[in-house]
């Protein structure tokens, strides 16, 4: 409660979370959309916004706003079920890479680091454009999620390589602790906070290569996420012919999105650990 | 001779082995997926072969199961991978068939390489610069103003900004083209105005990279320069009335460039995935826009050549800025 208190005294926090919270309650009224989000032709094609249709309707007749609720709920979804994943991998391989050192923390570092220079971008593309039909949400997550793991396993590394040489480390060993209970009971405490402000930098790029990967046609597009809106928007036309609440919808709610987490987490990491929040920055 | 044995040699080797190791996953990702990338290839080729050339459909065919060695192992064709990527083999591009994957990478390499290193150099100069100032002098006006403009910046995708670059200068306010490389039956040479004509072409692509760059860049140099403004250095030089812009120049703006120096390697890599997106988005000829007529057409060699040739280029300008790194910090001369 306090640390909530203490939070929320940075601008930039509240501000997200109200940002957040608005895109949350978008998403939950997706649960009363009088529409189908996969059907189309359900109303008059190409309204501008009224008072029927909040958002206006798109070419193919779809209600814009209704289905603007099921694209945020998927893609938080999709964002939180990623990151969560490539959390638990970074969690193994930071704690037991920093734990151990020696010749198990080299190799797990090889691996990571030929995670961070291979191409991420070109990778995902070349996978998704594998099973490009069968890329629902559950495995999209599950490849976001094996893919982004690799900058944030080597801060959390960091942090425990720095807990390794406190005081209360050397006194749990000199008094017989497991190392596996040593680092379940004293290590995790400490890197969960900081895992969590991962999370939500982790979410912003789950976010953006979601939308990248849809941009670019290679994600199941019967799926509505912004990325598949602004895809179908883009392969319409609708630019050129004027529809601008059709384009503007989907990019106005993912740049709502990214900049509430990005407030957010550059607000957590800093209340966390000042010299965190470059790391994040430049985790990009 | 110490320098050699501590400094360069394991980087050295942590050049080799990671590189290694990046193009083992770019080989065996693929692999662990449901539908093997080759027999994706073939069913497409074959799909196909109803209104391409049957015989050139039936040669790639071929070609691809030999050349991948499907009837053989895992490692046969693992082996053969690497036997390929020394020799600078990746086989022919399916969409424009005969011609050799590499020859058409190598046709749109300048394109890219041109935006790229332009668009890193002014990010560097440019985001360390702002940033610097915002960090040292916070509190003024202005700077909060530009603190503002790249918060919000940073965390947008490429493609949001290139797009609204479009739609802004190119649809709304029609000063820059909408895309390609240069005007279309434009003859090339070098000219004075073919070289205009590419510039104008290269220059809302190269402003979109540039600002997403600068909003970054920008925000970490400004921490780094809070940081090192607390230094004792630094309270010694202000207390002895060393002139600030001395202070800022000589003291702070040196030692807080080392990390970007360092950085300097990934934002290349950074700004390679936003060159992707964002040659895509303006129609220009580079390495991204390949990659994408590559993905669209499933040119599976093409991709995988693309893959395995950037992330060789990603590693080697690690090692590159690692290299350098001796030259502007003393200390690591000095192991």
């Amino acid at each position: 409660m306090k640390t909530l208190r203490a939070l929320l005294r940075d601008g930039r926090f509240s501000l997200g979370s109200v940002v957040l919270l608005l895109l949350v309650a978008l998403a939950v009224l997706s649960f009363f959309s009088p529409y189908d989000p996969t059907e189309w032709r359900v109303v008059p094609r190409d309204l501008p916004p009224s008072r029927q249709y909040l958002l206006g309707t798109n070419s193919l007749g779809q209600d814009v706003f209704w289905l603007l609720t099921f694209a945020v709920r998927n893609s938080i979804f999709l964002a939180f079920l990623a990151s969560t994943i490539s959390r638990v991998i970074a969690l193994a391989v930071g704690l037991v890479s920093g734990y151990s050192g020696g010749i198990v923390d080299r190799v797990l570092m090889l691996v990571n680091d030929g995670f961070i220079v291979v191409p991420l971008l070109l990778i995902l593309v070349l996978l998704a454009m594998l099973v490009r039909e069968r890329l629902n949400l559950p495995a999209m997550a599950l490849l976001f999620g094996v893919m982004g793991w690799a900058f944030d396993a080597r801060f959390i590394r960091s942090q425990i390589l720095s807990l390794r040489e406190r005081e209360f480390t050397y006194t749990a060993i000199l008094s017989g602790t497991p190392s596996l209970r040593l680092i379940v009971n004293e290590y995790l405490l400490f890197v969960v906070p900081l895992t969590m402000a991962t999370l939500i930098g982790n979410m912003i790029w789950v976010t953006g290569m979601e939308v990248t990967l849809a941009y670019l046609g290679l994600t199941d597009v019967t799926i509505p996420t912004l990325g598949t809106m602004l895809h179908f928007a883009l392969n319409y036309q609708a630019v050129l012919l004027g529809l601008w609440w059709w384009i503007f919808a989907p990019i106005g709610a993912a740049v709502a999105l990214f900049v509430a987490l990005y407030l957010l987490s550059m607000s957590i990491s800093e209340y966390l650990d000042p010299r965190a929040r470059i790391q994040r920055v430049g985790a990009r | 001779m110490r320098f050699v044995k501590r400094y360069l040699i394991p980087r050295l080797i942590q050049y080799v082995l990671v590189t290694f190791f990046g193009i083992t996953l770019v080989f065996f990702l693929p692999r662990l997926m449901p539908v093997g990338p080759v027999e994706k290839a073939v069913a497409s080729i074959q799909a196909r072969g109803a209104y391409t050339d049957p015989k050139a459909a039936e040669e790639t065919v071929r070609v691809l199961r030999e050349m991948y060695g499907l009837d053989r192992g895992l490692f046969f064709q693992y082996l053969s991978f690497w036997r390929r990527l020394f020799t600078g083999d990746f086989g022919p591009s399916l969409v424009s068939f005969p011609t050799p994957v590499i020859q058409l990478i190598g046709a749109s390499l300048p394109w890219t390489f041109g935006l790229l290193f332009t668009t890193t150099v002014l990010v560097f100069v440019i985001g360390n610069f702002t940033g610097a100032l915002a960090g040292y002098f916070r509190q003024n006006r202005a700077l909060k103003i530009l603190d503002a403009a790249a918060m919000v910046l940073a965390p947008m995708p490429y493609y949001i900004v290139a797009q609204l670059l479009i739609i802004l200068f190119a649809y709304l306010i029609p000063v820059f083209p909408v895309g390609g490389g240069y005007t279309i039956g434009a003859s090339v040479s070098l000219s004075l105005a073919f070289i205009a004509d590419v510039l104008k072409h290269a220059f809302l692509p190269a402003l979109s990279l540039v600002l997403l760059g600068v909003a970054t860049t920008h925000q970490i140099m400004r921490l780094i320069v809070q940081g090192v403004n607390e230094e004792d250095y630094v309270r010694y030089a202000r207390i002895a009335a060393v002139r600030e812009r001395t202070i800022f120049g000589k003291y702070v703006m040196r030692n807080a460039m080392l990390p970007q120096i360092t950085r300097l390697a990934l934002s290349f890599s950074g700004l390679f995935g936003g060159a992707l997106v964002t040659e895509v988005v303006f129609a220009y000829p580079g390495v991204g826009l390949l990659a994408y007529r590559a993905i669209l057409a499933s040119d599976y060699n093409l991709i995988m050549g693309i893959t395995t040739l950037s992330t060789v280029a990603l590693t080697t300008s690690t090692l590159l800025m690692d290299l350098l790194n001796p030259l502007f910090d003393p200390r690591i001369r000095l192991i």
